[in-house]
């Protein structure tokens, strides 16, 4: 058994999702059966691969204009949606969106 | 494909020059089709009828005024609803976005608006686009227009059946691990993943940010390429975006493929290949070989692993990218006594099971002491499917494969097993991981007259590569091979 109900308990804490009981064991199963599979990875020697995170990665370069020409230049831009985006907001009173207290005193 | 749905870009043009049809009256015309066959298939989660008569209305102005029109001048189009598009709602199929009205429009919804298309509506998928068969959409699964009963393949299900479905002339689609070629394949129809980078991703729902790529659906290959044409480019709002030049597609599917020698790796065709698939596919490359490309047989060993590395790094970026639906910025929210607990009621009610099981697996992988045995192992696993990918366009043009080792199953056939449902993804997540461009062609349906799916990839930013190899099958007759 590759995860048991108590992994499946964490990890739903650190990812903020309620599971009911029931939930829990399908979850349990399920991630076992595909953690199962994913051992798979094990069969490969990866001594000397560079992990790999992103395509088509340009290294910087001490100029960065010439190494990475899609950068923009950091200059401020006008940002005009603060407005649009707290009137649909699930709780907000301009300009802030309010959310359950956090701190007593 | 009947004559009431035969709209391409070019006929579109044509008849607007003409005067035969105003765009208003071909907007309208497509919202009776959508009224009569949506209630069936289920392709469209939102109409935009106020947005698509303004855009109508401005290419009638501009007809009226007898100027140039631009390349998608009129033409009906079908937005899937994890692209974000100014005023229309956006749920990315999710009860946490049922409400949700994005204030801008992604850059690739930009560009097809100031190319005159016209927006019919939002399309159907998986949640958050993580699925294969467009079963976990939040709103009710979307039927194959080919066959009633079957999936239209997934996450990009309602855009691919509403283009095969005469619903909408053209469609963007997202592709992930498959989500756009994967339901091309399934449907019948052309659907093209570009490079990553290649069409800017601001304005995209992120699901894995390094793998996530917008794309075109349509009836046939030039379209696909007219609409590419529109979306590609560099765009300073995305700095994952290339600045790359966009060169002329369309004159690129012109161009005879004699002498491009084409890869058939062996990998791709082993157990698991559902036999009529395969004599399909095998009868596509029979087909171009007869138009001149030379057949060269190709080995890349890592594809067997891509699965595994896939479904690690695709669920670590969304459990991570998904994490900002909390309940505090937009989308739903279940109050709660704590901050705490409104985050968690929040996202027990908002998120489906698959998005669930796919952060909770993401989560997993990426927690202390799991980290380097699963997260870091499968990126060094990518950087070898990569190579693999590498060592061949040393010796090859572009690659052959199936798109899909089964072609359109039926609805919940498949749905209570996610790792089958995973597995089904063998073909196409290698490129997605290797970040490679790749389309599905149609070629050939099976006894059932399912359609199959040739897929073709072909090097970084070579789209019209790809693009060209399709053209050819589809003027030779590769639909109905």
């Amino acid at each position: 058994m590759k995860i048991s109900r108590e992994d499946v308990v964490r990890v739903a804490e650190l990812a903020h999702l309620g599971l009911t009981p029931d939930e829990i064991e399908t979850y349990r199963a399920q991630l076992d059966g595909i953690l199962t599979y994913i051992d798979k990875l094990n069969e490969l020697d990866l001594t000397n691969v560079e992990p790999m995170a992103q395509v088509l990665y340009t290294p910087a370069t001490a100029s960065a204009r010439e190494s990475h020409p899609e950068l923009r230049d950091d200059t401020l831009r006008p940002c005009d949606v603060a407005g649009s985006v707290l009137e649909r907001a699930p709780d907000a009173v301009k300009p802030f969106f309010r959310v359950p207290r956090v701190i007593d005193r | 494909m009947s004559a009431a749905t035969a709209w391409t870009i070019a006929g579109v043009r044509a008849a607007l020059q003409a005067k035969q049809i105003s765009a208003r009256e071909l907007a309208a015309d497509f919202y009776g089709r959508i009224d009569k066959r949506n209630a069936e298939l289920n392709a469209y989660l939102t109409l935009s009828p106020e947005r698509a008569y303004a855009q109508a209305d401005r290419v009638d102005a501009a007809v009226a005024r007898g100027e140039t029109l631009p390349p998608l001048a009129g033409v009906p189009m079908a937005i899937k609803d994890v692209i974000s598009t100014r005023g229309v709602r956006t749920t990315c199929a999710s009860k946490m976005l049922e409400n949700y009205i994005p204030p801008y429009d992604a850059t690739a919804v930009d560009r097809l608006d100031r190319a005159g298309a016209v927006f019919l509506g939002k399309t159907n998928c998986d949640e958050f686009a993580m699925g294969g068969s467009n079963e976990n959409s939040a709103y009710g699964p979307v039927r194959n227009p080919v066959a009633l009963d079957r999936v239209p393949g997934g996450s990009s299900g309602g855009s691919a059946a509403a283009v095969a479905a005469g619903l909408a002339v053209a469609a963007l689609g997202t592709d992930t691990g498959g989500s756009i070629r994967q339901p091309g394949s399934f449907c019948g129809i052309p659907g093209l993943m570009p490079t990553y980078g290649r069409v800017s991703r601001y304005g995209l729902v992120a699901f894995a940010s390094s793998l996530d790529k917008i794309g075109p659906f349509a009836t046939n290959v030039v379209d696909a390429a007219v609409v590419l044409s529109v979306i590609a480019g560099h765009d300073a709002n995305d700095s994952t975006s290339a600045a790359v030049p966009v060169p002329d597609y369309i004159g690129e599917t012109e161009k005879p493929v004699q002498g491009l020698r084409i890869g058939v790796p062996e990998d791709y065709f082993g157990a698991g290949l559902d036999p009529e698939v395969r004599e399909k596919v095998q009868d596509g490359i029979a087909l171009l070989e007869k138009l001149g490309c030379r057949r060269v047989p190709l080995q890349m060993p890592h594809t067997d692993y891509a699965i595994a590395a896939y479904y690690i790094i695709a669920t670590a970026e969304a459990s991570s990218n998904l994490a900002r639906y909390d309940g505090v910025r937009y989308g739903l929210r279940v109050p709660g006594g704590t901050l705490t607990e409104m985050y968690r009621h929040t996202r027990e009610r908002g998120f489906g099971p698959e998005v669930k099981r796919r952060i909770m697996l993401g989560t997993y992988a990426l927690s202390a002491g799991y980290y380097d045995a699963y997260y870091l192992r499968a990126q060094s696993v990518r950087a070898l499917i990569a190579r693999d990918f590498a060592d061949a366009f040393q010796k090859v043009d572009a690659i052959v494969t199936p798109t899909s080792p089964i072609p359109a199953f039926q609805l919940g056939e498949k749905a209570l097993d996610p790792l089958q449902m995973y597995l089904a993804d063998i073909y196409t997540v290698t490129g997605s991981l290797a970040g490679v461009p790749g389309i599905s062609a149609p070629c050939g349906k099976t006894k059932d007259g399912l359609p199959v799916g040739l897929q073709i990839f072909a090097p970084h930013f070579k789209e019209g590569c790809v693009l060209q190899i399709a053209r050819a099958l589809e003027k030779a007759g590769g639909s109905t091979i």
